[in-house]
């Protein structure tokens, strides 16, 4: 049972939260397209670590945000939580996100408006 | 001697015999109070402060129970909760509880207690034939006898589960007593309440921690209570004890938990415990609960749990009679029982030498047999002194009798005591105390992933490194003399205060006079019997699953290497004790057979909990009514009272359908059914999931949610919607109507309601916290009562409405806000029956006077209440779906025909992307379609699968299953929907429905139509 500090309501009892999968997994904009292998990689493929892992949780059972959690899948320890939308501030957070396959992918390239910026560059090109 | 008292024990039912074993004085028993109890059908007398076991051995008892798969007899091993063998079943009735440890078992006027695994009787158990059979039950033998034939295995698993397992259950399942569970934080929770856990307690107690301090046994102590030749500051143990729990017990921020026993050891600190309250009473106070759940966070823990005595395995030494030393020595000085006359300490440590002296001063014969050659040290010395003889470089290598151990062989073995190396000799006794040293209780330091390091010295695994905030401390770490184990629980207790971020008070130890001893046991890890390997009487490793010394040996030669194959394999170390008293004796043969080290084998990982803890103290007060809440209308009350059936939709209880006299499900149903399409019937939709939506994003936010168009909605205009996940299927549908510029009110399946509000609230936090979005459950504010039938709209006007219903003022999907009896009411034009139908939105508390209300206007035109079966069937009637009936989180909105409502010009919506995937658009994909059946009257049951061919060889090529099928009145025959393989290319088909019975359902695929298609009938 672990010992989750809530953001807005302090620590709680984990039965308290409900855990939302891995963080950090950005949905592509409908404007970029993608085949289906890359959409794929958004909507079906979920990473399962041993080690730090980026995870999204919500206080279901209290105050019903959800924020982000870095948690050790073996050791269990929480080593931050920090609000939805940012990104891990710690040293080992950091280096988790940084580490994940996922940033390469097409998927979350596509989350982003790429056309407009790429159009900018051309023109001071 | 012993075993003529226990025949007659057994032939005088009613009489309660003298405790024969009883000392003199002395022990911690009140002998001013003596107590009564049965056990298996013999009265018996004990004295308060007994267990179950102290006053059966005082009683000359020493048979209790026969063990799990060769039906030996059996007695009392030890003295805690270690005990493997002597487990009883407790109470009568609905009262009885199996499997409880005689030895943990508080003696209380009128004690009710059962031997367990004996048939049918604990002295003459048809079962021990299996010990005769012995070569045929070798390690495994289960897996190696019930392989073949496969379908045996039910009738295989009938008699076994029959002759195997440990005790039964109560006859009757429903528990009359009350649980409780409880929450609790503390500084510092001390799991055990010996010397060690006691220090430390005060210690941290004195640093100004909340302490929490838990042991198993009715007094704290451990086994300092069964010395007599301890003194602390001068004072008896019990004295010192005293002391100590006093003041502790003046400290407000200490809770003593006796009775109380640490189970498990979970996740950042979190404990379980299971605290006795009434168990030990004759007739508890009703306002206490029978047992509480205590549910611990803990900054830190001190785990004091003690240590375990480990057996010798020697031939026959699971007799009863044989008893661990040190065990024996709390019987006597504890609750002053002397469990033997002629006894034998067979010791590989010098505490035994304690128990020597202990028998010895009860006025018992001993005779001491060692294993050790080289002996030194004070106790042997004082043993010697007092007369007793000492056999060095022995060893008991076979103890026989038939129900009770009636003499020993002794004979000099080699250093390892592995070899006899001369001819035994015999001699008759009727206890032999054994000690092959100690084992720290290293199980909750396991469950909490700390690590352990072997001991050669101690020949024990005890705590290394710790995973959570905690500490060990005394025994249960290895520091097994008193006077260091005080000092370890005072430095635990000082540390852990000071992690809790307390300033550690100035304590000083107490003096200790305690015999000088060694703890050092001599490695003897299986005794010679001079027969061949593997032969002569058995040697038990684990008593409580009948593991003997050759089934390890076995195990290690079939390739069992790895200790947790051997533990699954031959079943050492499981079941209810988790190898207390056998882990290390069991490794230590495995390691030897497999010529290893022991810290190479390495152990097993101890599991929760630590002894068996009760479910009901698990379930607590979340049983029956309490475990779920269940959700009523506010017309609740209407329905029963018309006699409704009711059905659960989630928690909600809905009316199901209202039968009159003589009425069946179906005259009922048809009735209900038939009256909506003729004149018009009421349902009570107050269950259907409602949410508030605001905010300036709000119309955006539907776009996205939704498949079709929200951004030209107009106010007061109602449309219906389809929420897909973002794998593009279905996931729930309603009606959501807009209000205002910034405000709509969406309705959700009744069973989607909670699901729906997290969907929407998880977007809107995690993927577009930009939208200025406002959500609100409003499913309880409101009580809804739908009309519908033709003459839905002249009940309403009679019931006075103040609005004009004419279809041109209020056409089909809008919502008008008006008053009825003058309080003031949403309708909603909707129709989820295809007829004219108002959604009559009202207050909550308001529910049952408008139904009621409706109720008396609608008496003219026959208005007739129906329940949520006719609604299916009308529905159904009418094609519309149910998600979770027609959908399963694999349906799209293309597989249910219903494409049109899947905008193809919004930007984006969840689902969207998913829907354009190749595999989405394959043709085999399920498709929703109707069935109509051949035979009109015969209704298809719901699941039944369809298949093209009905004469394919099985297993058949299936389409697809029903998923809802009724009779329709309205029609005049069965109707049904299905999802099926290509059902759209099926249309105007037939397909066979296969029974189990043999018999086949023709059904011809149609449209899932059935009734109005062109949909005339909406404006009544």
């Amino acid at each position: 049972m672990l010992l989750i500090t809530c953001p807005h309501c302090g620590p709680r009892d984990e039965s308290e939260f409900s855990c939302g999968g891995e963080a950090h997994i950005a949905r592509p904009l409908a404007e970029n397209n993608l085949t289906d292998a890359e959409f794929a990689d958004y909507l079906f493929l979920r990473d399962n670590p041993k080690g730090l892992f980026l995870e999204r949780w919500r206080h279901a059972a209290g105050c019903r945000r959800w924020f982000n959690m870095a948690r050790d899948t073996v050791t269990h320890e929480i080593v931050e939580i920090y609000p939805m939308g940012s990104g891990p501030a710690s040293q080992a957070g950091k280096a988790a996100h940084a580490a994940s396959w996922r940033r390469d992918t097409a998927a979350e390239a596509a989350a982003k408006p790429a056309p407009k910026a790429r159009a900018k560059k051309e023109q001071v090109s | 001697m012993t075993k003529s008292v226990m025949t007659r024990a057994g032939l005088f039912t009613r009489a309660a015999p003298q405790q024969l074993s009883r000392s003199a004085g002395g022990g911690r028993i009140d002998r001013s109070k003596p107590v009564s109890f049965t056990f298996d059908g013999c009265s018996y007398r004990g004295y308060e402060g007994d267990t179950l076991a102290s006053a059966l051995l005082a009683n000359n008892v020493h048979l209790v129970g026969r063990s799990f798969k060769y039906h030996r007899p059996r007695g009392i091993l030890a003295a805690g909760s270690e005990e493997p063998n002597a487990l009883v079943r407790v109470g009568r009735g609905a009262r009885a509880e199996p499997n409880l440890r005689a030895t943990q078992v508080e003696l209380h006027e009128g004690l009710y207690a059962e031997s367990q695994n004996r048939f049918p009787s604990l002295k003459f158990d048809v079962g021990a034939i299996n010990s005769a059979l012995q070569s045929f039950f070798p390690a495994g033998f289960y897996y190696k006898t019930f392989m073949w034939p496969a379908s045996m295995w039910m009738t295989y698993e009938h008699v076994i589960r029959h002759a195997a397992g440990l005790g039964r259950v109560a006859d009757e399942h429903d528990d009359p007593d009350r649980y409780e569970r409880i929450h609790a934080h503390c500084d510092v929770l001390v799991a055990g309440g010996g010397v060690a856990g006691l220090m430390a307690a005060l210690q941290a107690a004195r640093s100004g921690a909340r302490v929490i301090l838990a042991d198993e046994q009715n007094e704290f102590g451990g086994w300092l209570l069964g010395e007599a030749d301890v003194t602390i500051d001068g004072d008896t143990p019990a004295g010192w004890i005293a002391g100590v729990v006093a003041e502790l017990a003046a400290i407000d921020d200490v809770t003593l938990l006796p009775r109380t026993t640490v189970f498990g050891y979970m996740d950042h600190n979190y404990l379980t415990l299971t605290e006795r309250v009434t168990d030990h009473m004759a007739s508890p106070p009703a306002h206490l609960p029978r047992q509480r759940l205590w549910k611990v966070r803990a900054t830190q823990t001190i785990l004091a749990q003690g240590a375990h005595e480990r057996p010798l395995v020697f031939s026959g030494n699971d007799l009863p009679g044989v008893m661990l030393a040190g065990a024996v020595r709390t019987y006597i000085n504890r609750y002053g029982v002397v469990p033997g006359n002629r006894t034998v300490v067979f010791t590989n440590n010098d505490d035994a030498y304690r128990t020597a002296l202990a028998l010895d001063s009860a006025g018992a014969h001993v005779l001491v047999v060692d294993l050790r050659r080289d002996l030194r040290g004070e106790l042997v010395k004082s043993v010697r002194a007092a007369g007793i003889e000492v056999l060095s470089g022995h060893a008991v290598t076979i103890a026989s009798g038939t129900q009770h151990l009636a003499r020993v062989q002794i004979a000099p073995v080699n250093e390892g005591g592995s070899t006899v190396l001369d001819d035994p000799f015999h001699m008759d006794c009727d206890l032999l105390a054994m000690s092959g040293g100690l084992s720290p209780a290293v199980h909750l330091h396991s469950q909490a992933r700390g690590k352990l390091g072997w001991d050669d010295r101690l020949l024990c695994f005890k705590p290394t490194t710790v995973h959570e905030a905690s500490f060990n401390a005394g025994a249960g770490n290895g520091v097994f003399d008193t006077e260091k184990a005080i000092a370890d629980g005072l430095k635990a207790g000082g540390a852990a205060a000071k992690a809790a971020g307390l300033t550690v008070s100035d304590t000083e130890a107490p003096a200790i006079e305690a015999p000088n001893q060694s703890w050092r046991p001599l490695a003897a890890w299986k005794i010679g019997n001079g027969y061949g390997p593997g032969q002569g009487p058995k040697a038990f490793v684990d008593f409580q699953n009948d593991v003997t010394a050759s089934d390890v040996g076995l195990a290690a030669r079939e390739g069992y290497q790895s200790v947790e194959h051997l533990k699954r394999y031959t079943t050492l170390g499981m079941a209810t004790d988790q190898g207390k008293t056998s882990n290390i004796n069991g490794l230590a043969i495995l390691a030897d057979a497999l010529g290893r080290e022991i810290p190479e084998v390495g152990t097993t990982t101890f599991r929760m909990p630590y002894t068996p803890a009760s479910i009901g103290a698990i379930a607590g007060r979340d049983i029956g009514t309490l475990f779920d809440p269940t959700r009523l209308t506010r017309m609740d009350e209407w329905h029963r009272a018309n006699g409704a059936t009711f059905e659960h939709v989630g928690q909600w209880m809905r009316a199901w359908y209202y039968p009159k006299d003589g009425e069946t499900m179906q005259d009922a149903v048809n009735r209900e059914v038939l009256a909506a399409r003729t004149t018009a019937g009421i349902l009570d939709a107050s269950t259907l999931g409602k949410i508030d939506i605001r905010g300036p994003d709000a119309a955006e936010f539907l776009n996205r949610l939704y498949t079709n168009s929200w951004l030209k909605l107009g106010i007061g205009k109602c449309r219906y919607g389809l929420m897909l996940k973002d794998d593009g299927m279905v996931m729930d549908d309603g009606v959501t109507t807009r209000l205002g510029e910034n405000h709509f009110h969406m309705t959700t399946t009744t069973g989607g309601a909670a699901g729906v509000l997290d969907w929407m609230e998880e977007w809107l936090q995690t993927e577009w916290p930009d939208l200025k979005v406002y959500l609100t459950s409003v499913t309880e504010e409101w009580s809804v009562a739908t009309l519908s039938g033709p003459n839905a709209a002249k009940i309403l006007q009679a019931a006075g409405i103040d609005i004009s219903l004419d279809t041109a003022d209020f056409p089909f999907m809008s919502m008008r806000e008006a008053h009825i009896a003058g309080l003031p009411v949403r309708v909603f034009r909707i129709s989820f029956t295809g007829e004219l139908s108002y959604e009559i939105n009202i207050r909550a508390r308001h529910g049952l006077a408008l139904w009621t209300h409706l109720m008396a206007a609608g008496e003219a035109f026959g208005l007739t209440p129906y329940g949520t079966e006719a609604m299916h069937v009308l529905r159904a009637e009418k094609g519309f779906i149910i998600v979770g009936q027609e959908t399963d989180g694999s349906v799209t909105p293309q597989d249910l025909g219903m494409d049109w409502i899947v905008s193809k010009v919004k930007p984006d919506f969840i689902g969207k992307r998913a829907l354009e995937r190749a595999s989405m658009a394959m043709e085999d994909r399920k498709q929703l379609v109707g069935l109509r059946t051949r035979d009109r009257r015969r209704v298809i049951p719901e699941g039944a699968h369809a298949v093209l061919d009905p004469n394919e060889e099985m297993p058949m090529t299936m389409l697809g299953q029903v998923t809802s099928s009724y009779y329709s009145p309205n029609i005049g025959g069965s109707i049904a929907m299905a999802m099926l393989k290509g059902g759209r290319a099926l249309m105007g088909g037939t397909v066979y429905l296969p029974m189990l019975d043999g018999d086949v359902i023709e059904a011809e695929v149609v449209e899932p139509m059935f009734f109005d298609p062109k949909g005339e009938r909406i404006n009544g």
